[in-house]
Order: structure tokens, then C-alpha cells, then sequence
């Protein structure tokens, strides 16, 4: 890869820092992550509609496949094989209890934006919880199961 | 969901024992991974040495490339070679996807890459092989093509007109494949009915989406001959003969792997060009070959489905009686008929299930299947379903409205009644062990119809628009040899399960059904732990791998618990008789006086047993110890299939209730409810979830979802912000109740469940539309039903 077409950055995943290391400047930052072998991060559509790529940017969730590698330099970012906080141990849990995942593709961008539900502290009702994830697509479970398991983990957490 | 309550099937034992799993709704433990971010996907993997595929892909519907120059596109910066069909064709032979017993079908040799003429906007004709993706992607930037545009027949209803465009000239015309069904004698039936309703319905082409698409890593070992191959699939003993027939490669030294897979109805089943065209590149190379498809190589390859017209005509006598029914359906399937299950089976289903859970004595019905330049179309979950159930449930309610009955009562009128069984459906496919009578009354009493009927009232006089609709249907399970294997398909219909008891005293199962995100690994380790008396903990299971499990068909046709889970109940059964006899020998009593519990061989009227552990060591370790002759067999292996029928048929119904926005169009789903009965539930969770998420599947068709293709053949909306899926927000609760006849042709009981809700949804919801806009002498008859549809029926637009 000649200079051009390469940039370096430094930035922090899940803890983990990457310090001054080299991203092909048009690289997307799922397809980085990805080939660092944090492959829960899982690709859709990469045009931003599908959601299975969300990843918390900075405290932001975010489409990891609209945001270039070089983008995140000198960020914190949080992916699903970062949540091990006690919170999202209820979170998965209550996924897991309801059955809100089938195949499983779609579960990191699910509790991605499960994770900014439960950050606003709002009691959403099943109507609202359906608009927060409106934005996140899954073929299986038909989103019932999902909006069961994110209205518990609401009353369980907030 | 709540666990069963009653026992659900008297072969199955008290479900008050210890270790009683089945029909219970057990969370999948297994499954976890998948929160964690440790799902095993086929993009996951990366080996050593791999090289990366990208396809140039025809932007035409018809065309012919007068040239190809791929010269500049070697040279581009990590681009390993590029290679046309000649070069493909060298490693993979061509196939034809036909069967030999539905009557004549017509399709012509197809090779992964097209070598002139391109049929379709998305087939494939080079491939780029390089460091990455991306830059195999840059290089088919610089590959040049000559085309000569080509006129295209991109619609069905013109395909076998006198001056349609040939698309195969070797065939003479584009008629692919046609049956006729003719029971009784419809048209002395038609006279002597009191009153024939019609209607014609249109199904507009979608596609499964499923969130993670298509992929395969072929990697040839030329070492030892061996090419192993990491699938996204749901038949891996299939893709094993298909690789070894069209790579030449000795069957048995072919390893299909399939772990996680990101979803598949049905689209992950078939033979694509693009997968075998990556295998062939490494039996070439000798590399590792990756190939995942992006969305647009989804849109315009994974196959599409639906794409019918079908007119309908139903005669009944003046008290509803059902005296004839007749359909005429017209299926367009795009070039080809795919391999190796061919593009015949969704028109054949029509045919077979279009007026299936009623007495119809006089029946016809005529299936037409014509080739057209769109991508190529085949089986999506729930085969031709949405299409039989529509016309059957359209033609229904008509009658009903015609003489004056209600919509409920009419089918009650003409339901094969629950004690009628075994039948046949009109068009003389076998039946058993159905319930339309019972699950009608269930679904009525959670719906309420004259609160409803009510409703419909005041919100007219508000100007809303509402409207119900109820259906019946029978859903096609566990298929049976005479599905495929009959006409010559090397698909398994039988599958296989092999249980161990291992040193340590866990469990090892092994199955041929491959998992997809329903369930199958939890109801497999239920079905194992409940017959052996073991905790679910200490069972562990490995699918989807044909050097690992027994042979077997895999998952497809909702037949992983009915026959899939019956082999696991056999093997286990045998297991524990051998761990008793075993026992038996060590304990120095009567096997009848032992039974296992808790992973422990106790002794029924007390005293102290003896753990699987302590008699897995003494087995292994000191064999010595056990008296001579005693037989030291911890393994188990039995294998099920349907015989004598085609399918196990299961039966649904359903009912929603619907308001339409007048000034918008736009409809919403007030309520949704479903009754199916599945026979014995292993885990009720899992059966529900099958339900709900195929009854979404079945709304995104009725109002959403759509392949659009300009007169050109060219598709318009091939990405997820355009083409329409159904979202959580549109999405409403359903409500799932279940009757429960068990299947006699198994112990376990058990029928798929995973076809009724996207086959009897597009249905229920058409007929409450169509109840709403019947206030205003309006109808609407083709799905998607759009907003603008609705406004045109209205009038407003």
C-alpha cells in the first residue's frame, strides 16, 4: 500500500489500544475491526440500512460500515465483544430468556441500539421501543421476542 | 411462552419424570454465542493463503458479449488472475435443473460463468481473483466487454406469445414446464352450482433477504485430494454430491462444513453459479477461495420468489357447499430452472394445496411455467403457499359474500371434518392427522368476530376503514422421498442422528439437520437429555458437518423436529437400552429393575445406583472389570424418513383485523392471530417463534416486498433502503394458540412449523383488506398491496 492510499491512527477498542497503526484510507471501520479479527461486528448491507454493523463510536452507536477506519482516530469504540458490563449481562440475558435472536446476524447491531435505549433512561413504551429499532433489520424473529426482551431489560434496569 | 401443560403425547412418557424436556420452552443455552459476538459465520473465517473473488456480472437482461478483454484487469494492484467461462469450465462440469418425475420439464446445460450470451442482470461472466475484496472489486472496473443488447422477455404473460423473444432458440419457445390436475368434472359441477364466484390474483416477485448473505471459502487440498468447503447451506450432504458430480472429485473425500448461518429460507439451498465457480477456482489454484456476496449480488442473485398470476373460480350450492373449484396459475422463472431442486416445485404446490383443508369433489387446476429474463426463481419458505392459500381463501369469501353466509361458517361448512382423516386434498395428495375444525374454533374464540363485526361499524361511520379476514390452510412438512429423490435428486430424505455416552459421562449427539437460528441444536439436546434421563447440561451436539454427523438431508421443508429429532429420540432410546444392559452386568440385577435419572442408572425400588460416569470408566477404562461377553456399545446411531406419503401435512389458521387510511393508503395490522397445529411441541418457545417471525415474513410479501424490474429487465430497487422489508415499527404483536394432533407416523409426533405463517399471512391479510374496502364495493388483487393500490381501488388517485 503506497503512502497515498494509507493513513495512520490511533484509537481504543473495547479497552484494547490500537496505537499508530496503518488503515488503507478508503477502508470502512466494520471491515477494519473485522480483519482484527473482531468479527462480531457483522456487514448486511454496508449502505447503512440494515444496522447489523452498529457500533458505540465515542458513547454513540453508530454504522461502522458509513464510518472510514481513518475516521476514528484518537476514539474510544465499544463492539459487541465489549459488553461486559453488568448491564448488558441483564441485557443479553433478557435476549436469551426471550428468544430475540434466531440466527443470531442481526444481535450485535440489536444490542447495540439496546445499549442507547437503556442509556436515555426512558420508559419507552412497546410502541416506542418498535421506533428506537426501527432502524435495526431482522428476517427471523419477526421483532416481537426483541421488543419483549428490551421492555424487561427497561423495568429490569432504569 | 409457557411450557406444555398436559402431556401432548402419551409415547413420550409423563412429562412429571426428572429430566423431562420435551415440550418444555427451554432458553438456547447453546445459542448465547451469539450475544457475545462468537457466532462462527463464513465471513469469519480467514485461512492461510486465501484469495478473494469478486464477479463482473452482466448489467443486461439479454445480451451477447461480442468480446471480452480482461487483459489490463490482470494487471491491476493485488489481482492474482481473472478468468472467463472457458477457464471455469475446465474444473466444473455444467448441470441442468430438471427432475424426472413431474412430467417433462425443459431446461437447458448451465455453466458458472456465461460464455456469450448473458440471460439475466446479475449472471456472472468473469471473475476477479485477489489479495482482498476490494481490489478484486477494482480490477473488474477495467475488464472490458463488447455487448450487443438483446431484445428481453421480461414479462411472463407475453412469454409463450407468437412474437415473445426466444430465450433458449434450442427449445423452440420459453415453456419450461406445465401440469394439469383434473378431479371429478368441474364444468358439470359449475352448472349445477347455485352460485360461481371468480377472481384473479397477482404475486409480485420477492426474495428471503437474509441479513447475512451467500458465501462459501473453498479450500482444495491437493495433498490429499480432498476439497473442503465452508457453506453457508442448509443441505450439506446435497452440496457434498454436487461438488464431488460437478468438480469430479471423489464423493467421499468432499467436506462440507456449514457453522452459523445468518438466516436462509430456503434462499441458501440451491446451486448458484457464483459458489460453484469459487470452488472450482480452488480445485484450480490449490488455494483457499472466498466468495461473499454483497447486497446488490444478493438482489439480483440469491433467487427470488412468487412471481404468479393464478385466476381462480369457486361453485357452491345455495347453503355454501363447495361443489368445484378450478385455478389457472402462471409462473415466470426467470432463464433458468435452478438446480438441483428446479424451479417447478412452487407451481406444483399450488396445484397440490389450493383448496386443501376443504371437501372439494370436482377439482382442476393448470400450472404453466414459462422462462422470462429476470433472475432465476425457486423455493422460498413456504413453496407456493402464499399463492394456493390466497386463491383458495379469496374464492371462499366471496362465495360466502354471494350467498349471504358468514366467513367463518362457510369454511366450517366445508372443512374435512377432524375425525375425516385419513383424506386427501382435492387434488388428491394424502392427509392425516389434521384439525381445521378445532383450530377454527380456537382462532374465533381469541378473535371475537361480532365485537369486530362492531367495530367495523362505528369506524365506518368515522370514515376508517376495517376489515377481517380468517383462513384455514395445510402447511407442507417433513417430505418424504416421493419430493424429491423420486425424480432423481440426490437429496437426502432421510436423516440420521448418532448419541455417544463419552468417558467423562457427557453426551455427544450428531445430526444430519443443520441449524439456521430455529432451534435446532436446544430441541435436539432436549430429545436426547429427555429420553436418556440426563441433565441438558451434560449433552453437547455437533451439526453441519459431513465428516462429523450421520448422512441425512439437512433443513429445509420444516422437517428438522419430525424427522430430524424422531432419528434422535431412536439413537437415544438404543443408547439407554444399552447403558441398562450394560448396568444391568455391573450391578448384578435385572435391567427392568433400573432406570437412568439425573445421569445416574438407579435402581427403581431404591438402593444405590451407579453415574453414567462410573459406568463410562468401567466401559473404557477397565473393561476387564465387566463380566465376559457383556456388549461394551456407548454408541448409537438411527436414521428416519416419511414412508408411504409425501409430506406430513400440518394446518394452520389465522385471522388479523386491518384499517385502512383513507386519504393515505396505508394499512395497519390492528391484531394478528395465529393457531397451528404442529402435533407434539419439543420446545413451545421455539414453536411460536417459528410462527411469529414467518407470519412477518408473510406480511412483508402481502404489503411490502417486491423484485421491480423495468420493461428492460433491469431491477430497480436492488438495495435495502429501496427494496422494503418489513421493520419492527409497522410490525404488530401476534397472538399464538396451538391445537395438538400428533402425526402418527413417528413416536415424537411432530410436524414443521415453519411454514404457515408467511404462507397463510399474504392470505388472511389480502382478505381483510379486502373485507374493509368491500364497504365501498372496492377490491384490490394484487400483492404487494401498496399504499397506491389501495388509493387506486379507492379511486383517489
Amino acid at each position: 500500500m503506497s503512502a497515498k492510499n494509507s493513513v495512520n491512527i490511533s484509537f481504543s477498542v473495547n479497552g484494547e489500544n490500537f496505537d499508530d497503526v496503518t488503515v488503507p484510507t478508503r477502508q470502512h471501520l466494520a471491515d477494519y475491526l473485522r480483519s482484527q479479527g473482531l468479527t462480531g461486528t457483522h456487514l448486511g448491507c454496508e449502505q447503512g440500512a440494515c444496522g447489523a454493523c452498529t457500533i458505540e463510536l465515542d458513547g454513540v452507536a453508530v454504522r461502522s460500515c458509513l464510518v472510514l477506519a481513518s475516521q476514528a482516530n484518537g476514539s474510544s469504540i465499544t463492539t459487541v465483544e465489549g459488553f461486559d458490563d453488568e448491564i448488558m449481562e441483564k441485557v443479553k440475558n433478557n435476549f436469551l430468556k426471550h428468544n430475540a435472536f434466531q440466527c443470531g446476524f442481526c444481535s450485535p447491531g440489536m444490542l447495540m441500539t439496546t445499549k442507547e435505549i437503556i442509556s436515555s433512561k426512558k420508559k419507552l413504551s412497546r410502541d416506542e421501543i418498535r421506533a428506537e429499532i426501527s432502524g435495526n433489520y431482522c428476517r427471523c424473529t419477526g421483532y416481537q421476542s426483541i421488543v419483549d426482551a428490551i421492555e424487561e431489560s427497561i423495568n429490569e434496569i432504569n | 411462552m409457557d411450557d406444555i401443560k398436559v402431556n401432548q403425547n402419551p409415547k413420550l412418557g409423563s412429562m412429571d419424570r426428572p429430566n423431562s424436556y420435551i415440550g418444555r420452552s427451554l432458553p438456547r443455552e447453546n445459542a448465547k454465542k451469539h450475544l457475545e459476538g462468537g457466532g462462527q459465520f463464513v465471513d469469519d473465517l480467514v485461512l492461510p493463503r486465501m484469495l478473494h473473488v469478486a464477479f463482473l456480472r452482466s448489467p443486461f437482461a439479454h445480451a451477447e458479449m461480442k468480446s471480452i478483454n480482461v487483459e489490463v484487469a490482470k494487471t491491476s494492484p493485488g489481482v492474482f488472475d481473472v478468468y472467463t467461462a472457458k477457464e471455469i469450465d475446465e474444473y466444473c462440469k455444467p448441470w441442468v435443473g430438471t427432475l424426472g418425475h413431474l412430467g417433462e420439464m425443459r431446461s437447458p446445460e448451465q455453466t458458472p460463468l456465461a460464455e456469450k450470451i448473458v440471460r439475466w442482470q446479475g449472471e456472472p461472466i468473469a471473475v476477479v481473483i485477489a489479495n482482498n475484496r476490494a481490489q478484486a472489486e477494482d480490477a473488474l472496473e477495467v475488464i472490458e466487454v463488447d455487448w450487443e443488447e438483446k431484445d428481453a422477455q421480461v414479462d411472463m404473460e407475453t412469454a409463450l406469445d407468437d412474437n415473445a423473444v426466444v430465450i433458449h432458440p434450442e427449445l423452440g419457445n420459453n415453456l419450461f414446464w406445465t401440469r394439469t390436475v383434473n378431479q371429478g368434472d368441474v364444468n358439470q359441477a359449475f352448472k349445477a352450482s347455485h352460485a360461481v364466484v371468480e377472481t384473479t390474483l397477482d404475486f409480485a416477485r420477492h426474495t428471503g433477504v437474509t441479513l447475512e448473505s451467500r458465501g462459501i471459502v473453498a479450500d482444495w487440498n491437493k495433498a490429499e485430494g480432498k476439497i473442503t468447503i465452508y457453506h453457508n447451506g442448509q443441505a450439506p450432504h446435497m452440496m457434498q454430491h454436487i461438488i464431488a458430480k460437478h468438480l469430479e472429485v471423489n464423493e467421499g473425500l468432499v467436506r462440507i462444513v456449514s457453522r452459523d448461518v445468518g438466516g436462509s429460507f430456503g434462499i441458501k439451498v440451491h446451486v448458484y453459479p457464483d459458489e460453484m465457480a469459487a470452488a472450482a477456482i480452488s480445485k484450480k489454484l490449490g488455494r483457499p477461495i472466498k466468495f461473499i456476496a454483497d447486497r446488490l449480488e444478493s438482489f439480483t442473485t440469491d433467487i427470488h420468489a412468487r412471481c404468479h398470476k393464478i385466476s381462480g373460480k369457486l361453485g357452491v350450492d345455495k347453503k355454501g357447499k363447495i361443489l368445484a373449484m378450478e385455478i389457472n396459475d402462471l409462473s415466470g422463472i426467470g432463464p433458468f430452472s435452478m438446480y438441483p431442486r428446479t424451479s417447478a416445485i412452487e407451481t406444483n404446490q399450488v396445484l397440490n394445496l389450493s383448496g386443501a383443508p376443504y371437501i372439494i369433489p370436482n377439482y382442476k387446476a393448470v400450472g404453466t411455467v414459462v422462462f422470462q429474463n429476470k433472475t432465476p426463481m425457486c423455493q422460498y419458505r413456504a413453496v407456493g403457499h402464499p399463492i394456493a392459500v390466497a386463491i383458495t381463501e379469496a374464492l371462499v369469501d366471496k362465495a360466502a359474500t354471494k350467498i349471504g353466509i358468514n366467513l367463518h361458517e362457510i369454511r366450517k361448512k366445508n372443512f374435512i371434518p377432524d375425525n375425516a382423516y385419513p383424506n386427501k386434498t382435492p387434488s388428491g395428495v394424502p392427509l392425516e392427522d389434521l384439525s381445521h375444525q378445532a383450530s377454527m374454533d380456537k382462532l374465533l374464540n381469541m378473535m371475537n368476530i361480532d365485537d369486530i363485526e362492531k367495530q367495523k361499524e362505528s369506524n365506518l361511520a368515522k370514515g376508517v376503514l376495517t376489515g377481517y379476514g380468517v383462513i384455514a390452510m395445510c402447511e407442507v412438512t417433513n417430505p418424504s422421498p416421493l419430493f424429491y429423490g423420486v425424480g432423481g435428486a440426490h437429496i437426502s430424505s432421510q436423516d440420521g442422528a448418532s448419541i455417544r455416552l463419552e468417558g467423562s459421562g457427557a453426551i455427544h449427539l450428531s445430526s444430519s439437520i443443520t441449524e439456521q437460528g430455529q432451534g435446532t441444536e436446544a430441541i435436539m439436546k432436549q430429545i436426547a437429555a429427555d429420553q436418556l434421563g440426563v441433565s441438558m447440561d451434560s449433552v453437547r451436539v455437533t451439526l453441519g458437518d459431513t465428516d462429523a454427523t450421520p448422512y441425512g438431508g439437512g433443513t429445509w421443508a420444516s422437517r428438522g423436529a419430525g424427522i430430524g429429532g424422531e432419528a434422535v429420540l431412536k439413537a437415544a432410546r438404543t443408547l439407554k437400552e444399552n447403558i441398562l444392559d450394560i448396568a444391568a452386568a455391573i450391578m448384578q440385577t435385572d435391567k427392568n429393575s433400573l432406570d437412568v435419572e439425573n445421569n445416574t442408572v438407579i435402581r427403581k425400588n431404591g438402593g444405590e445406583g451407579i453415574t453414567l460416569q462410573q459406568l463410562a470408566e468401567t466401559v473404557y477404562y477397565r473393561g476387564h472389570e465387566l463380566p465376559k461377553g457383556t456388549n461394551p456399545e456407548l454408541l448409537a446411531t438411527a436414521s428416519f424418513l416419511i414412508e408411504g406419503i409425501p409430506f406430513v401435512f400440518t394446518n394452520s389458521a389465522m385471522g388479523c383485523k386491518i384499517s385502512i387510511d383513507q386519504d393515505t393508503g396505508i394499512v395497519k395490522i390492528d391484531k394478528f392471530w395465529a393457531v397451528e397445529d404442529c402435533g407434539t411441541q419439543i420446545n413451545p418457545k421455539l414453536v411460536e417463534e417459528q410462527i411469529k417471525g414467518g407470519v412477518i415474513q408473510g406480511i412483508g410479501g402481502a404489503l411490502f416486498e417486491e423484485c421491480v424490474y423495468d420493461d428492460q429487465g433491469n431491477m430497480q430497487n436492488a438495495t435495502m433502503a429501496d427494496y422494503l422489508v418489513p421493520m419492527a415499527y409497522e410490525m404488530p404483536d401476534i397472538i399464538v394458540d396451538h391445537v395438538t394432533t400428533n402425526s402418527g407416523r413417528s413416536i415424537i409426533g411432530a410436524k414443521g412449523a415453519g411454514e404457515a405463517g408467511t404462507g397463510g399471512a399474504p392470505a388472511v391479510i389480502m382478505n381483510a383488506i379486502n373485507n374493509a374496502l368491500n364497504q365501498l364495493g372496492k377490491e384490490v388483487v394484487s400483492q404487494p398491496i401498496t399504499p397506491e393500490k389501495i388509493l387506486k381501488a379507492l379511486g383517489k388517485i
